[in-house]
């Protein structure tokens, strides 16, 4: 015979079992219900090996429409070509970032830039990069007009540059900036010395 | 220089073979000099043959063979069905799905259906390419097709069934007058402007002359039209005393051909016309050389498919600037200044288009409109123009053409600025790489308009719009001058 304070001791251990496991049920049932992170638009790439370098990057300002130098330091790699590439996406994080003088829509990107002799660099963009970006004539000048510059700061001998979407040729980027011509990297310069001037 | 004293100066420079050597040379330089001048000017035209089906419209060489002119029998009926064909000795056996035909090289007589058929000169093979005589097509083709055939020789314009497109062509008694052509299909003619006429080519449609190939109208403006067929092809010549603009409606099935607006004001007082949604209206100038010159060109920017930026939810870039382009071209005029308005509707015109129309109005100065969400006040542009585009002699590259003009547009724009400013508008005179500037041959500018505060409704209030429109037409009448000396 099973003493009644061992059976009570049974029943109640059996029944808080099985109001944990109910419990436990149900904590899985709203963990699978939480979203899950969606998925990085960034790319996944190495990390950079190379030295810690200051470089002047030409960053644009919506609320006066100018566009002014700023040092940063980046890390660098040796080779030429990838050192654009870092420049270049160091210049478009930045506006990518909330409190961006001149945002950028989450996700867009350098996909590569091929400096090609002489003095031609082609600038890639990803399809987020020119289908997000706001249009009208000064507001896409400026995005222009700074990757161009911080280009042809930081790269000796780039003379003309070329815009690519996804590897394709487009005639505007978001229906007003040209970019089924080459960009003459000292003409740049002086639209950038005449936004200063004008402000 | 006479022949034998050529000789003498030539001739010791050959030695002891001086006069035969000298003889030579001179008679082969002459000939060469003859065979280049003969290949430069004596080119001639391409000989084409227009075939015109249900399954496909095209254009195919035909060939001079013993003075007769050949076609390829299987490039013929190629794109009207499956086909084959194969060479068997000098015999070339020649399917058309299930119909059979047989041709011998050198031979007038063929089989085609089991049935003899005799070919008005001989068929010739070349390298395995069965060639069957022009003259033939009337008779070979429906025996092969089953069908009936219209070929026009003296044309070379070949219709298989009832594919033929008619059109009546009618000038209305308006002010000013219009003249209405209606075809039975869509058409897309290629229009090209010389001095007194309006010129449409139907190159890949099978239209075909009304009764008579002469129409004469009752109209001073628009007094006659003529149809042309030759070498394939056919065309529409319409004269005309003034300038005249084509606009396609009705799915392209009608094409309406009257003055350009400015000039309708001149010919009489017109009603304001509306014009029906998404017509296209090419301002095309024909007319004498002395037909009135424009000022200004205004180029509403964007339109259509193409609605430029979302200024707020409801508010398109497009349709404020076809509201500012309307009120600049009425202060200019008022101004006496004559505007073109290269969009008077919600048309859809490519930057190439926007460029050739207005390098072909030859005014003093195009100025594109833009509008935008962002800053304040009012933004002048000139070209940015962009690398590697060179200039070759006579020829302006295309992507460079603004170059010559830089700092007349420049000088314009400095003086629109100040104009602005004058008006307490807050302006910037500035550079971008804007298509289509840089294709322009005269001063251009772009003006990018921006609301007068964070409110975007703004951008569409008659009353900012008559302000800046205003102040815009009031910069560019104070720079006329400067302008016009240069055009």
């Amino acid at each position: 015979m099973i003493p009644r304070h061992l059976f009570i001791g049974v029943v109640v251990l059996l029944i808080v079992a099985l109001g944990m496991s109910v419990y436990v049920w149900r904590v899985r049932g709203r963990v699978d219900r939480v979203p899950t992170p969606g998925a990085n638009a960034q790319p996944v790439a190495p990390p950079v090996s190379g030295a810690n370098e200051q470089v002047t990057i030409y960053v644009a300002y919506d609320d006066v429409g100018v566009v002014r130098p700023k040092l940063v330091r980046i890390t660098l790699p040796v080779g030429r070509q990838e050192r654009a590439v870092e420049i270049l996406r160091s210049l478009v994080n930045l506006y990518e970032d909330r409190f961006s003088p001149h945002s950028l829509a989450a996700g867009s990107e350098i996909r590569d830039v091929y400096l090609v002799e002489p003095g031609l660099a082609i600038i890639d963009l990803n399809a987020v990069f020119a289908d997000s970006h706001r249009s009208g004539v000064l507001v896409e000048e400026l995005t222009i007009v700074s990757l161009v510059q911080t280009l042809a700061a930081n790269i000796s001998g780039i003379t003309r540059v070329k815009f690519l979407v996804e590897g394709r040729e487009r005639d505007t980027l978001a229906g007003h900036a040209d970019l089924s011509n080459f960009y003459d990297s000292s003409a740049v310069t002086r639209a950038v010395a005449q936004l200063q001037n004008t402000q | 220089m006479r022949w034998s004293k050529l000789l003498r100066l030539v001739a010791p420079a050959f030695g002891r073979r001086g006069r035969p050597a000298a003889i030579w040379l001179l008679t082969f330089t002459t000939a060469i000099l003859l065979a280049s001048a003969l290949l430069l000017y004596s080119t001639p035209e391409e000989k084409r043959i227009s075939i015109y089906s249900n399954a496909a419209n095209f254009s195919l060489p035909v060939l001079d063979r013993n003075g007769d002119e050949y076609i390829g029998l299987l490039e013929l009926f190629e794109p009207l069905g499956a086909v084959s064909a194969k060479t068997n000795g000098n015999r070339w056996k020649f399917r058309y799905y299930d119909v059979e035909s047989e041709f011998t090289a050198g031979q007038t007589r063929a089989r085609i259906r089991s049935v003899d058929f005799n070919l008005p000169a001989n068929f010739l093979l070349e390298n395995g390419r069965g060639l069957v005589p022009l003259s033939s097509l009337a008779t070979l083709m429906p025996r092969i097709l089953g069908g009936p055939v219209t070929f026009n020789q003296n044309s070379r314009r070949l219709f298989v069934g009832n594919v033929a497109v008619h059109f009546t062509a009618q000038v209305n008694k308006t002010i000013p007058p219009k003249l209405v052509m209606n075809f039975t299909a869509p058409v897309n003619p290629m229009i090209a402007t010389e001095p007194g006429q309006l010129r449409m080519a139907f190159n890949h449609e099978a239209v075909v002359a009304p009764g008579s190939q002469a129409l004469t109208f009752d109209s001073k403006v628009i007094p006659s039209a003529s149809f042309q067929e030759n070498n394939g092809s056919a065309a529409l010549i319409v004269a005309a005393t003034v300038p005249l603009m084509a606009s396609f409606t009705n799915n392209g099935r009608t094409i309406t051909i009257e003055p350009v607006p400015q000039v309708a004001a001149q010919v009489q007082s017109p009603p304001s016309v509306p014009r029906p949604p998404n017509s296209f209206a090419l301002p095309l100038v024909a007319g004498s050389p002395a037909a009135r010159r424009y000022f200004a060109v205004v180029d509403p920017s964007h339109g259509g498919e193409e609605r430029g930026a979302s200024l707020s939810g409801q508010l398109a870039e497009k349709d404020v600037t076809l509201a500012f382009g309307r009120r600049l071209r009425q202060e200019l005029e008022t101004r006496g200044l004559a505007t073109l308005l290269l969009r008077d509707n919600d048309s859809t015109l490519s930057l190439d288009q926007r460029a050739s129309l207005t390098n072909s109005a030859h005014a003093a100065i195009y100025i594109c409109l833009h509008a935008a969400s962002q800053g304040d006040g009012v933004r002048v542009y000139t070209a940015l123009v962009p690398a590697e585009t060179e200039s070759r002699g006579p020829f302006l590259s295309w992507d460079a053409a603004q170059a010559a003009f830089q700092l007349l547009s420049q000088s314009a724009g400095t003086g629109l600025v100040s104009e602005l400013q004058g008006k307490q508008i807050k302006a910037r005179s500035l550079i971008t790489p804007l298509r289509p500037l840089n294709n322009i041959t005269t001063a251009a500018l772009a003006v990018e308009v921006s609301p007068p505060s964070d409110d975007m409704s703004g951008l569409n209030s008659p009353a900012y719009q008559q302000f800046i429109a205003g102040a815009i037409a009031g910069g560019l009448a104070n720079s006329r001058d400067k302008l016009e000396a240069r055009q």
